[in-house]
This record gives C-alpha cells, structure tokens and sequence, in this order.
C-alpha cells in the first residue's frame, strides 16, 4: 500500500487540485439551472412547470421545461444551433484532412531518409510551442495579404471575393492539429517492426494491399487516439478561431464570447454545460482507446 | 526449362553505406547454388552477411552488384511477392490483429484463392504443423514455440518452391529446438521443397543440413556437406568455427605428394606422415589442426611416433565427456574423453599434475596453410 496516502501534503494538495480543477466546472453547471435570469447569484431552481414562461421581476418562476428552462431555450435559440453546426462541421473536416496528412508524415519520417529529415522532425514542435495568438496573427496576415492580391489580380467582385469564413478556420484548424496528429502516431510507430510488412509482401501482398491489411490496422489505434486529440482541439480553439473566422463561420467558443459581452444569462452556462459532456465524452473515449492500445502493447 | 538450381547467387555483392558514412560490404562476391530440395544453411557468426544473402533472394534488398537467379531466372528488382519463395521470419512477424486461421490464410488469399480450397488448404497446413483447433486465437495467445509453427505453415501453405528461414528457431528454448530441429528436417524431406536455412548455431547446421556454406566477413569460406566442413575444414577460420581444435604451429620440412614432415618448434619435435592439401610448398609455415576428441592421450608410451609427453593442467568434467587440458613443452591442447565408465569422483581417472602421452595421428590431423 502507498505509504504517503494518509500524509496531510498529500490530502491538502488532493483537495487544493480538486477545488480548482473542479468546483468552477461544477458552479458553473448548477447555474445552469440558475432561476435568475441576470445569474449573478444562484436564486434557486426554477420551481414549477407550466404551459408558458411565468417570470417574477428577473426570477423565473415557472416554465414548460421547469428546472431545465435554460436547456430549452438554448435549443431554441438558432444562432446557438448554427454556431454548434459550424463548430462540428469545421472540427469534422478538419480531423479527417489533418489525420490523414499527420499520419503519412509520420510514416514519412519512420521510413525514410532525406535531407531535411532533422528539420521536418523540428517543425512539428513549432506551431505547439508558439504561442496561438502569434499563430492567430500570422494567419490572418497570409489569409488577408493572400486575398487582397488575388481579390486584386483576379479583379474579384461581390460574392466571389475571397473573404474568411468556414473555409479559412478549417484550413488553419488543419494547419494546427497536423503536428499533434504526426506526433501521436509516430509514438505509435516507434516501435512497429517493418517485418510485419516485409511478411505481407512476402506472402504475396502488393505495397497497398499490404498498407490496407497490415500496416494500417496496426496502426489505426494511434491514427484514432491522434484523431481524437485534434478533433477535441478544434472543437476547443478559440484564439485561431477569433483571427481567422468570418461572417456565418461563428463557432461556439467565439459565440459564447460575444454572449459574455453582452447580458450573461444563464443560457451561456446551459451551452458550456452541454458542451463539457460532448468533449468529456470525446476525452473518454480517447483514454479507453489508449489504455486498451498499451494492454495490447505489453 | 526449370533449372537444377533453385536458387542461384552469381558474384553477388551488397554495399551499406553506415551511419558513419563509410562504405561497408556487408556480402562480398558471394557465390551459391543451391540444389533443388536441398537442406542448405548459412552458418556464421554475428554480422557476417547472412541476413543480408537471406533477404536479397526474398527481395527485400536488391544487389549492389551480381545477381540472384530463382529457379534459373534473373531476378533483378522482382519485389518479394513476385517471387516464389517465402519466408519464415526470425521474430516470427505474425499479424497480431488477425487469428491464426486469418494469418496462415492472407497469403492464399493474395493468390485470389477460392474461400472453399482456402479452408482447406490452412486446415492442412495447420494439422501439418500440429495446431489443429487454435485457428481461432490470437498470435499473442500462443506459446513461442507455437508462434513458430504458426510462422511455418502461413509461409508453407502457398507451396513455395523454395523457403527461407532466418534463425527460425532462435527464441526457443533448447529442448524445443532440438526437437523443432528434427521436426523441420522430416518436414522439409517430406514435402522435397528446397530450404535455405540461416543460423549461428554451428550443431543445428550440422544436425540438419544437406549442404552448408560457411561464411566469414561477408565472404563464403567453405561450402560442403557437414562431414567435409567438420572432418576437412578448407581453412582455420572453419576449423575453429565448427567444432573446436587444437593449432601447432609448424613448418613443412619435408613434403612429397602423399605426405609431409612437419617440425613443430613449440614441441621441439617433428610430425610424420602428415596429409598434404593442394598448394603446400617445403618451408611454408602451417598449422596443425586436430579436434580434441581426435587427440589419444594414454598414461603410457606404446609406440615411437608422433607422441610426446604432456602434463594435465586441468580437467573439467561435463558429464558425457570430460575436458582435460594438457601442456607439452609450453604448448596447450584440449583432450576429450568419453566418460565410458560410470565413476563417482570425476577426477579419478587423469588428475592435475599427472604425466601423461599424447598421440597425434597422421590421419586426424590436417595441415591449414597460415594467412
Ligand atoms: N540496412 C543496413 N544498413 C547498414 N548496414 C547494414 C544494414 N543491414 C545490415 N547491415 C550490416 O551488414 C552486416 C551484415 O548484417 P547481417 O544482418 O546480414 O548479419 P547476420 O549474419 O545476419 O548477423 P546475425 O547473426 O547477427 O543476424 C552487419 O555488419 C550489419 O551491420
Ligand atoms: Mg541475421
């Protein structure tokens, strides 16, 4: 048994990271189920259900979802609806070009050699250690110079200037998971002995078909928990998001941040509430792959 | 026009540049031809090439210079699953998300073979290898020992005409290679396929071979039958490498085309009737090889010839045999008894310190010219 389990260092340090690690997370889901709508301090849950939305002062007192008012009127709110749309649709697209990108680097840099190999490896840990605004800033610099000429050059008018939207967040999305998809899967491949594809083309396999019955199987593990990670990233980013999205390509974090400079009511914690469990479920996901990949391993 | 060789090496040469940048010729103008359902192995210390043949007949490396014929044709760049030979690897290389059943199938299904004559055949392959009823598990459900039956029927289940074996047995205990060992020779001589065999185990190349190519350095030392390389090694390179034996350093005095007297300045004395090789002149300096279960030690003097005397500086006692270490005139030998005699105290029957004769028979020793 662990002999430091009843230390007080260890308790006191248990409880100070479960307090902050935790009890924001939770504050903020009870007021989820604030019956004050300015939400400044939790008034107690909504006590009734009824046909329509009876409010005292700015107490809601009764409402068809009862306690989950806020849930019901996030549904019906169809900014929230289209900026949910945007977020997934970036975050899907995104995932599946940087998987794939991020997992042929990374058999690259297994398998051959070349020149600017030591170089490659580097670059990968650039756009993780830089900070994201400077990222963000840069992006937006190459997306508006870029356009500006082209707009220029091409004499571009009315709908078919090029502008940022969904397309310029996907692509800079993509730009930032490609190295934490390269590296997850390279830590996967560092043990992959190329004798197993030596012995599929041994046994008659041409160069794909051994890549699709061998080498990829293998490896779809790694491919998943890198995809995972990204997916989860993109569905996270704000800073990028802010600098590089565009009318109609609003995703939640930057919807959020505008509600949060307007009124903030409960509504917004509704959203996060809801929004936690979609990225807690991802995340748990991605560990149970992951603790099942290593048992394989041993 | 199916050639008596299955499979040929003509002149090959493979360069590696290492990691330091230098040029290294890892095979070095190797010559084979190796016989249709012939047992032939490569035997040879660490490093010396091997693999490296191993894997250009598989295709896995293409010739820096010579080529590969595989029955009768010119290889060339072929990749491997053009080639009709197939390999078992030294690690097995199993696919681990795939069954034993799934396993020994894919290369049957590279064939386009029919579900039905898949079934089948990896039925057969595996009651062949003795895995009746474990098609359905997983390699890591299966013993080493298993694995590397499992390793041979997916390679012998497409019926190659030849297959390679990379020091198949290495991970295995010795009781199961000793076992393995008599199992793949009754295989191989049962299904007459042609097998090129790599180990560093001199007594499995022994044990199990029709013809073994000795290498050395990326270079083939002696190729022969295992009585030619243990009873007439080409050189002293092979002599120590197969088996063990003892060197006198010596010069020819006298030589005629039957015999030699050789003076051994160590002993002080002269070795007659020596057998003589090709290309031994009067005054070349030579060793003397002889095998220490070759060496006749006696506790008296019977004849005149090719003895002297000796004193036992150590004996090690091994069970069927005992070592006896003996020193004449400040040469060292090894002596190898057969413990026919069932006896308690191993040392009883030649002790340290004790006189002893040794006798060097003409016909177990061979002159090997110094290089
Ligand atoms: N891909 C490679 N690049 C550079 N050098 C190599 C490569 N493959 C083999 N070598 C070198 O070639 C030499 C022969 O290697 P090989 O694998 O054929 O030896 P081997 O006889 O099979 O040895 P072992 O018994 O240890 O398996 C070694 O010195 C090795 O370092
Ligand atoms: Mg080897």
């Amino acid at each position: 048994m662990n002999p430091f389990r009843r230390s007080p260092f260890v308790i006191a340090a248990a409880i100070f990271v479960y307090t902050f690690l935790y009890a924001p997370i939770i504050i903020l889901i009870l007021y989820s189920f604030n019956a004050s709508r300015t939400n400044v301090t939790f008034e107690g849950f909504i006590p009734a259900f009824s046909d329509r939305i009876e409010m005292d002062g700015s107490l809601v007192k009764a409402s068809p979802c009862g306690p989950f008012h806020w849930y019901c009127d996030l549904a019906n709110n169809d900014d929230v609806a289209e900026a949910a749309g945007n977020t997934l649709t970036i975050a899907f697209t995104a995932t599946i070009i940087a998987t794939i990108i991020g997992t042929m680097a990374a058999l690259a840099l297994q398998r051959y050699n070349f020149k600017m190999k030591p170089f490659s490896q580097l670059s990968l840990y650039i756009p993780i250690v830089i900070p994201e605004i400077v990222m963000g800033i840069g992006i937006l610099t190459l997306f508006s110079q870029f356009f500006g000429w082209a707009n220029e050059a091409f004499s571009l008018q009315g709908d078919a200037r090029l502008s940022l939207g969904i397309v310029t967040v996907t692509v800079s999305h993509i730009a930032f998971m490609v190295p934490f998809v390269t590296l997850v899967v390279q830590a996967r491949l560092q043990g992959f002995d190329k004798s197993f594809e030596e012995a599929a083309m041994d046994l008659g396999a041409n160069e794909w078909t051994t890549f699709r019955r061998v080498t990829f199987p293998m490896i779809l593990p790694g491919v998943l928990s890198g995809a995972l990670l990204a997916f989860t990233l993109s569905l996270d980013d704000f800073v990028i998001t802010f600098f590089t999205n565009g009318p109609g390509s609003t995703t939640l974090p930057i919807y959020v941040y505008g509600l949060l400079r307007r009124i903030i009511t409960p509504q917004v914690n509704a959203l996060s509430t809801v929004w936690i469990l979609v990225v807690f479920t991802a995340v748990l996901l991605l560990q149970i792959l992951q603790s099942r990949d290593s048992k394989q391993h041993s | 026009m199916i050639s008596e060789f299955a499979v040929e090496m003509r002149d090959v040469v493979k360069r590696f540049i290492t990691p330091e940048g230098n040029e290294m010729a890892a095979v070095d103008h190797v010559t084979m031809k190796i016989k249709n359902g012939e047992f032939f192995s490569m035997l040879g210390s660490s490093g010396c090439g091997k693999t490296t043949s191993l894997r250009m007949i598989a295709g896995f490396e293409w010739p820096t210079e010579g080529e590969v014929f595989i029955e009768g044709k010119p290889m060339g760049h072929t990749p491997p699953f053009q080639r009709k030979v197939n390999t078992v690897f030294q690690s097995y290389a199993l696919f681990q998300h795939m069954t034993i059943y799934q396993n020994v199938a894919f290369g049957l299904e590279m064939e386009g073979a029919k579900e039905e004559e898949i079934k089948k055949r990896v039925g057969r392959a595996l009651d062949m290898v003795q895995l009746t009823g474990m098609d359905r598990r997983k390699p890591k459900q299966l013993s080493g020992g298993q694995q590397q039956r499992v390793a041979l029927a997916r390679a012998l289940v497409k019926t190659p005409d030849v297959l390679l074996l990379d020091e198949p047995l290495g991970a295995l205990d010795l009781k199961l290679r000793k076992e393995m060992q008599l199992e793949l020779k009754a295989l191989q001589q049962q299904l007459g396929i042609t097998f090129i065999y790599v180990t560093h185990d001199q007594e499995e190349a022994l044990t199990m071979s029709d013809r073994i190519a000795v290498m050395s350095k990326g270079k083939v030392q002696q190729m022969g039958s295992p009585v030619e390389v243990y009873e007439r090694p080409a050189n002293k390179f092979v002599a120590d490498f197969i088996g063990e034996s003892n060197f006198l350093e010596g010069k020819i005095r006298t030589i005629s085309k039957d015999e030699a007297t050789v003076f051994i300045p160590g002993l002080n004395a002269e070795l007659t009737g020596m057998p003589v090789s090709d290309g031994l002149v009067k005054g070349e300096e030579v060793y003397v090889s002889i095998r220490p279960e070759k060496v006749r030690i006696t506790e008296k003097n019977a004849i005149n010839q090719n003895i002297f005397h000796a004193k036992v500086t150590n004996t090690v006692y091994i069970g069927a045999d005992t070592h006896i270490y003996v020193e004449a005139h400040g040469v060292k030998l090894k002596v190898l008894e057969q413990n026919r005699i069932s006896r308690l105290d191993p040392k009883s029957f030649y002790s340290v310190g004790q006189e002893v004769w040794l006798m060097l028979m003409p016909e177990n020793t061979l002159l090997l010219k110094k290089d």
